[in-house]
């Protein structure tokens, strides 16, 4: 073998430099390529205005929406009235159920005497509702109260006290509001009209807009509260999704897991028309906040979808197949017409085909149904007719020279070659589209796509959207992996 | 005189019987088992849609009938914003109002115009993917990378990207960002990111470990090593993907657009379900004729940069 040494190729350098000398192009490539990529991200930079979108934005309102995904609040509402009486009350759907009496917040009750104006016929706030018309009549005596202040005793919550964490709690008595975070304090007194004005300077965790506005108090991931002149919004957030299995209105809830199994095996009847058992399913799958049973029902849908479109596209795709071989059907204008018929199906697209059947057939799975078939004829009449130009000309040779017919040459010469390739690329498309079914349902073609995509136009709901998004990362997940177990043993068997 | 077998092959000859029987068995399972979940298939499909089957079909011809224009001259008016003969003051004829003037005299045609901004929001989420992508395959490749705590996170995290569906990236992005093509592209190159990833780490770990064991002999760092080992093999591979993703993404923009991310997309939704025939034409055939145009281009390149081995079908 003939090897140059240093000296050789010093020398050969000094007379042809042009040799060894890399090329222009071999040199600048990459720093030509990073510097069109630099300039082609400064135009979009530029174009989409990229920068002021993102100086626009409140990720404030990202990091809410996104820690809602796997949290949940109870936003229990503490009002201070102007007599001292204060009250907590939850909002009617807070999924604390009706019963609130949790652990993370005191509450500690004393008797008052309240002096209640009395509803008047002529009370100014329901003037609108008055009978008698007495109000537009002239001459009649001004709105006054009618009856003097009723005097009732009535049971009133003196102080609250809720706490965020070990060393976060917001206490609330009649005559002030005092938050403690990391040892510092915030004392807010109560009783000077509508305007809050905190005594000493803010801590960091709390804000006010303009002076007398509300103050947001912040603890971090356990919640937040709002305080007003006269009252306390809190909103304590905790890790999980809330009543996921049983909602506030079924029978099972806030009951623990071994309550809830001990009345589904031995207990009373909570329904003497069906047993325990049947009403847990029953509630389980009606659950309002979670809509158990449509989700799964709209995830079924989606499956069917891309199942029902793959397979039929692959028995259209079949024959069509054959037709648009070279090998085997050996006439150029058919062979032209079907590869250009699948041409047109693959790029007129998922996206054009979903719109056009979801106008037609109204939104559900037919139309996704539908779109995936069209599209996939395409796809896999193109990859099959491929496959069938590559396939092995001599057994199809030797059975024509046996005599065998036309059909018998397709079936014992040419099937057993293509078929585990067609299946394979058939489950191949299957799984792809379980994927894409989602997205098309989005589009109006339903299933658990639309559901999804409705949920998360409301901008609330999001522990909901994570569950879908779960429940179909899960679904992709079992069928890609029974997909590739499918193809491994199929291809493992045409070894053989 | 009748040929015998002998014993030994009667026994052969009997369980080859009782295996084909057993196959022949199986066969009919599993084609009676397809062909009872095709059927319920089918009928769960029926009844979930919002329209059935048999009741829509006689319908189908008559909506695409509407979908025909007046005159054909009308799908050009609708291209390129002329002004229509038809035109009523309806949105169906109102071609010159999506006008975008560059200068007095000269202006971008509606439809075209929105066709370039998805085909931009597809090339710009494929660099980004592409840029990314590679700094995270480097960090997920086994030869380049021996850390296990780099490389398992680089690999989950690209998992994470890819498991996501792109329209539920593109929702919570439109939840708090203003409407406009960011949630698109956030949404596409995210995506494009973990599937990209995945594809490059894959090429890097099948590179040629030569270069490296050179650099690595001459003491050439971890960048260096990069650059001057494996950027230079793995880079036909990466352009070819590159391309292959740029076509996926032409085709992923369009539907984020058309479920409320703006461009070519939510025109074609609009102007179909309000059944604007021309304007519906003109936007099926431009969409039609870039995505030949995009997939033609890139396999011209790819054949170029890889031969003709690389190409996948594009999913």
């Amino acid at each position: 073998m003939l090897t140059l040494t240093a000296d050789q190729y010093v020398s050969i350098a000094a007379r042809h430099p042009h040799v060894v000398q890399p090329r222009f192009w071999t040199v600048w490539r990459m720093p030509a390529l990073a510097a069109a990529t630099a300039v082609y991200l400064l135009f979009c930079w530029w174009v989409f205005g990229i920068g002021q979108v993102l100086a626009n934005t409140n990720w404030q309102i990202a990091g809410s929406y996104l820690i809602q995904w796997v949290t949940y609040e109870y936003r229990p509402t503490i009002s201070i009235d102007r007599d001292g009486a204060m009250a907590v009350t939850f909002p009617r759907f807070d999924p604390i159920g009706p019963n609130p009496k949790p652990d993370w917040m005191t509450v500690e009750h004393t008797t008052m005497e309240r002096r209640i104006a009395a509803p008047t016929p002529a009370g100014a706030t329901t003037g609108g509702f008055m009978p008698g018309g007495s109000f537009m009549a002239p001459g009649t005596a001004p709105v006054a109260p009618a009856t003097e202040p009723t005097v009732r005793v009535e049971e009133v919550v003196k102080r609250a006290e809720v706490r965020f964490s070990a060393d976060a709690r917001l206490v609330a008595t009649p005559d002030r509001i005092v938050v403690e975070r990391k040892g510092e304090m915030l004392v807010v007194p109560l009783g000077t009209g509508d305007n809050v004005r905190p005594a000493g300077p803010l801590p960091a965790w709390a804000e006010q807009k303009r002076a007398g506005d509300r103050i947001i108090v912040a603890f971090g991931l356990a919640g937040w509260a709002q305080i007003d002149g006269g009252s306390v919004v809190i909103h304590r957030r905790f890790p999980g999704w809330a009543n996921f299995i049983f909602d506030t209105n079924s029978a099972f809830f806030g009951k623990s897991s071994s309550e809830v199994l001990h009345l589904l095996i031995s207990g009373d009847r909570l329904d003497p028309t069906r047993s325990n058992f049947a009403v847990a399913i029953d509630d389980f799958l009606h659950n309002p906040s979670w809509q158990h049973l449509d989700v799964w029902t709209k995830l079924l849908e989606t499956v069917v979808m891309a199942f029902i479109g793959t397979l039929f596209a692959a028995i259209v795709a079949f024959p069509l197949s054959f037709i648009a071989a070279r090998n085997i059907t050996p006439s150029w204008l058919a062979n032209q017409t079907a590869k250009r018929f699948f041409d047109f199906q693959r790029s007129v697209d998922m996206l054009i085909w979903a719109l056009f059947f979801t106008r037609a057939f109204g939104p559900g799975p037919i139309s996704g149904m539908a779109a995936i078939f069209f599209t996939d004829t395409g796809s896999l009449g193109k990859l099959f007719s491929e496959a069938l130009e590559n396939i092995d000309g001599k057994p199809r040779d030797g059975l024509t020279s046996v005599g065998a017919t036309p059909i018998a040459v397709q079936r014992f010469g040419v099937l057993p070659q293509v078929l585990p390739v067609f299946v394979s690329q058939t489950l191949y498309f299957w799984e792809s589209n379980t994927r894409s079914a989602t997205i098309i349902g989005a589009m109006g073609a339903g299933g658990i796509g639309l559901k999804l995509w409705e949920a998360m136009r409301t901008h609330t709901n999001w522990p909901n959207i994570f569950y879908m998004v779960i429940l179909i990362i899960g679904t992709v997940f079992i069928f890609d992996t029974i997909s590739n177990a499918l193809r491994s043993r199929l291809t493992g068997g045409a070894q053989l | 005189m009748p040929m015998r077998l002998s014993d030994r092959a009667t026994l052969m000859e009997r369980h080859w019987q009782a295996q084909a029987r057993m196959r022949r068995l199986y066969s009919v399972l599993g084609i009676g088992g397809l062909i009872v979940t095709v059927a319920l298939s089918l009928w769960f499909a029926n009844e979930a849609n919002a329209g059935k089957f048999f009741d829509r079909l006689p319908h189908f011809l008559d909506f695409t009938g509407d979908l025909v224009p007046r005159d054909w001259l009308e799908v050009g008016r609708a291209m390129f914003d002329l002004p229509s003969p038809y035109d009523d003051g309806s949105l169906k004829y109102n071609y010159p109002e999506g006008r975008t003037y560059l200068t007095s005299a000269f202006y971008i045609p509606e439809y075209i115009d929105q066709m370039a901004i998805t085909l931009n929001i597809a090339l710009l989420s494929t660099v980004i993917g592409t840029l990314f992508g590679s700094v995270l395959s480097f960090c997920a490749a086994s030869n380049m990378m021996s850390n296990r705590l780099v490389r398992w996170p680089a690999r989950r995290f690209m998992e994470i990207l890819r498991a996501f569906p792109d329209v539920v990236v593109a929702g919570f992005f439109l939840s708090f960002l203003t409407v406009g093509p960011i949630p698109a592209i956030a949404a596409v190159s995210i995506h494009s990111i973990g599937a990209l990833g995945k594809l490059f780490f894959e090429v890097v770990e099948n590179a040629d470990m030569k270069p490296d064991e050179g650099l690595r002999a001459v003491g050439g760092n971890w960048i260096e090593r990069v650059r001057f080992a494996m950027l230079p093999q793995v880079l036909p591979n990466f352009a070819s993907y590159f391309l292959l993703r740029l076509e996926i993404n032409v085709r992923a923009s369009t539907i984020i657009g058309a479920v409320g991310g703006g461009g070519i997309g939510e025109l074609l939704r609009l102007s179909i379900s309000q059944n604007h025939g021309a304007k519906t034409i003109a936007i099926v055939i431009l969409l039609f004729g870039t995505i030949v145009a995009v997939d033609q281009f890139s396999a011209w390149l790819r054949r170029g940069l890889v031969g003709r081995d690389a190409f996948l079908p594009a999913t």
